[in-house]
């Protein structure tokens, strides 16, 4: 591994495997355990850097540092010093000179873990930054995917939604792709991004005639303020075009799970019953964050120690 | 004071004397021999009539933690210029003749160029109505380049009268070509770069539209019409084609569009940003062919000094903008003339001829010939020198050519006969 883990792009399929295997052994070590807790990263300190609100997230890498014994700085951007105009820099070498082994960075600005990776001594680990990447969410759904087909190789994933605007999106068709998956953008044409025929995917504006071949379909979060820049016409039109219902849920294949990053909006882009079915995998996607997220920290930080 | 030029190639031609005597060129050819002239040895150096930028940020008044009108003129004249147009968007505005005529003033008593104010175009720079022009025209500063330059001017009936109303005292509207509406919250060129990197893209399109409907209107109402930093080949090829329809319009190119590509984005350093972006491959290659076969008249380097603060910061809340007057003959050597699309008579008229003209400067821009004014420079070229930002007289470091290293050395400037920089270093 790296000392940085900035962006899926970065990871090649040894380093991608090795995360996913990692996390496995580390289920495989808390099942049936009463004290869900490793020794790893007794003494080192984690922080938390968050710019932007993300509950799930922050509480999910806080987790997985903590079950790693690490100690965990919470440090979010809102009443702090940054409200009074520190800059990113600034911040970095502050947390550095605290003593901070690992910065996991959430921020509303593309590319910001590369430059704080540039600043600071310790590893970053990017927790999501602006329309860039989400490489813990990818390794994540990788996991769950692996877990739920028994493999990655050659499995086809559906991704619809607002892929211009998701960095879960990007995350996903590097890893994916790494992994040997095949990966389907579906979207209407207006939330893709000019550029997108040089990725390695397929791209389709029919969800209706890419759902049965579909292995994993992944729904994405689509704001519903995006139609007031004329994204689309109305949130009624995109759920009708785009969103998945139970109507389109029966013309996946029997085993085809049905994926969501969250938070979810349900009515909009997945439907209630779609959600809590049995082949939704979106609370399991949660739960193996945390595995994946140690994961990450371990090889990060303590792979070498 | 008489300066005796000892073996300079004038333009790039045989080697021959040249006699600079109160602020003109008093004499070229072979041998002379003056007593009591101070004598500057030009063997292998090559004279140049002194370069003319269209287009320099200098930050005074307001940002001069950034740049002055001193510290900017210095670079200039180690870059090998003698003049250059200060844009208008100071704080406050150049959008009255009190400004402009504080700006020139300050460009005079730094005496190492002459700093030619730009006036804006709309008060403010807001672009809901005209400043008053002809003032800025008539004043001491003699304003006769206006722009909005960082905005552009983007409702189409103000473009109308602006490029109108400056007919009257041969004035030139120069265009910030950029579709406010199709740019918000752009970063970078929009591509397959932007698509991966997830900044938002800024497309061609918002430049060339802009470029398309204003020589359009230069046509109808029978104006002149300045496109600043073009940056696309779309651009080129629409200036082609409003050329060969014969509109008055002309354009520049800076340093930047002509060497470096989107690729720096990869870095998400935000030296690298910069409005409107680094384009691709295709782009440069067709802006050096635009410049060399003259659909573009100049280069300008849109010289951009920013603070520390505002380039060491994540890509999306950096300013845009890079450092240019240092560095710009060597960019033009680099892409151009080593390469073979540009000889030096050229270059002479890229960066000083054509940009004197558009500006009305008529001190400028002129042939090293007997009884012309003594505007020039001497170049090595030769040296090769790696690009040091620290080492730059800009009192900023935003370059993008650090570390890189790049051919051509200005070893000497010469402003009306009075020497500004020699041995490549500014006299004061």
């Amino acid at each position: 591994m790296k000392r940085h883990l900035l962006e899926a792009a970065d990871l090649d399929r040894d380093d991608a495997t090795l995360v996913l295997d990692t996390a496995a052994q580390i289920d495989a070590a808390l099942a049936g355990r009463e004290v869900k807790k490793l020794p790893t990263l007794r003494g080192r300190t984690v922080v938390n850097l968050f710019y932007e609100d993300s509950t799930r997230t922050r509480i999910s890498f806080e987790l997985a540092a903590k079950r790693l014994s690490a100690d965990v700085i919470n440090f979010s951007a809102k009443g702090s010093s940054v409200s009074k105009g520190e800059s990113l820099k600034d911040t970095a070498l502050t947390l550095e000179a605290m003593g901070s082994d690992a910065i996991v960075v959430r921020h509303s600005a593309s590319g910001a873990p590369h430059r704080l990776a540039n600043w600071v001594q310790g590893s970053v680990v990017n927790a999501g930054d602006g329309t860039h990447e989400h490489p813990t969410q990818a390794l994540l759904d990788a996991y769950t995917i692996r877990r739920r087909l028994g493999r990655l190789d050659g499995v086809r994933v559906v991704v619809v939604g607002d892929v211009l605007h998701s960095r879960v999106a990007r995350s996903n068709v590097w890893l994916l792709t790494t992994l040997g998956a095949q990966v389907t953008l579906v979207a209407p044409p207006t939330l893709l991004p000019v550029g997108v025929g040089s990725w390695p995917v397929e791209v389709s504006y029919d969800l209706d005639a890419v759902l049965p071949k579909a292995d994993a379909v992944m729904m994405l979060r689509v704001q519903a303020e995006r139609m007031n820049a004329s994204f689309f016409p109305s949130a009624r039109e995109y759920s009708r075009r785009y969103g998945l219902d139970a109507v389109r849920m029966a013309a996946l294949s029997d085993d085809a799970i049905v994926m969501h990053p969250g938070p979810m909006n349900r009515g909009m882009e997945i439907a209630a019953d779609v959600a809590d079915s049995v082949r939704s995998t979106i609370v399991e996607q949660v739960g193996n964050g945390v595995s994946v997220r140690m994961a990450v920290l371990y090889l990060l930080l303590g792979g070498n120690a | 004071m008489t300066t005796l030029i000892k073996g300079a190639r004038v333009l790039g031609g045989e080697p021959a004397d040249l006699l600079l005597k109160d602020g003109r060129v008093a004499a070229v050819g072979g041998r002379l021999s003056v007593p009591g002239a101070t004598v500057v040895d030009a063997d292998g150096l090559v004279a140049l009539p002194g370069l003319v930028d269209l287009h320099t940020h200098l930050r005074e008044p307001g940002r001069e933690d950034a740049e002055t009108v001193e510290t900017g003129s210095r670079a200039a004249a180690l870059g090998g210029f003698t003049a250059v147009h200060a844009m208008a968007n100071t704080d406050p505005v150049a959008d009255t003749a009190g400004v402009v005529e504080q700006v020139w003033r300050l460009g005079q008593e730094a005496g190492l160029v002459d700093v030619v104010p730009v006036g804006a175009v709309t008060v403010g720079l807001r672009g809901e109505r005209l400043a008053e022009l002809g003032a800025m025209a008539d004043s001491a500063a003699r304003v006769r380049v206006f722009s909005d330059d960082g905005h552009c001017v983007a409702d189409p009936a103000l473009m109308r009268r602006a490029l109108e109303y400056v007919k009257a005292f041969d004035g030139v509207v120069a265009q910030h070509a950029e579709e406010p509406r199709l740019t918000v919250g752009a970063q970078m060129n929009e591509g397959d770069r932007s698509a991966r990197l997830g900044l938002t893209g800024w497309p061609a399109a918002a430049e060339e539209a802009v470029i398309a409907r204003d020589v359009l209107l230069a046509q109808h109402v029978g104006a002149r019409l300045h496109v600043c930093h073009v940056s696309t080949a779309g651009s080129v090829e629409l200036l082609r084609w409003a050329k060969s329809r014969g509109v008055q319009v002309t354009a520049e190119v800076t340093p930047h569009h002509l060497l470096l590509t989107e690729a720096c984005a990869e870095s998400y350093d935000p030296v690298f940003k910069v409005n409107p972006p680094l384009r691709t491959d295709e782009d440069v290659h067709a802006l050096r062919a635009g410049l060399a076969d003259g659909t573009i008249d100049a280069v300008a380097t849109d010289h951009a000094p920013h603070a520390v603060e505002d380039k060491e910061s994540e890509w999306a809340q950096a300013r845009p903008g890079m450092l240019g007057l240092e560095q710009a003959l060597s960019v033009v050597l680099e892409a151009l003339v080593e390469p073979g699309l540009l000889d030096w008579a050229g270059v002479a008229d890229r960066m000083s001829v054509r940009p004197a003209a558009i500006g009305r400067l008529d001190g400028h821009g002129r042939p090293l010939a007997p009884g012309e004014p003594a505007n020039l420079l001497l170049l090595d070229p030769a040296a090769r020198a790696t690009v040091d930002p620290a080492a730059l007289a800009s009192r900023s470091r935003n370059s993008p050519y650090a570390g890189r290293e790049l051919p051509g050395r200005v070893v000497a400037t010469f402003l009306r006969g009075e020497a500004t920089v020699l041995d490549g270093k500014a006299v004061k």
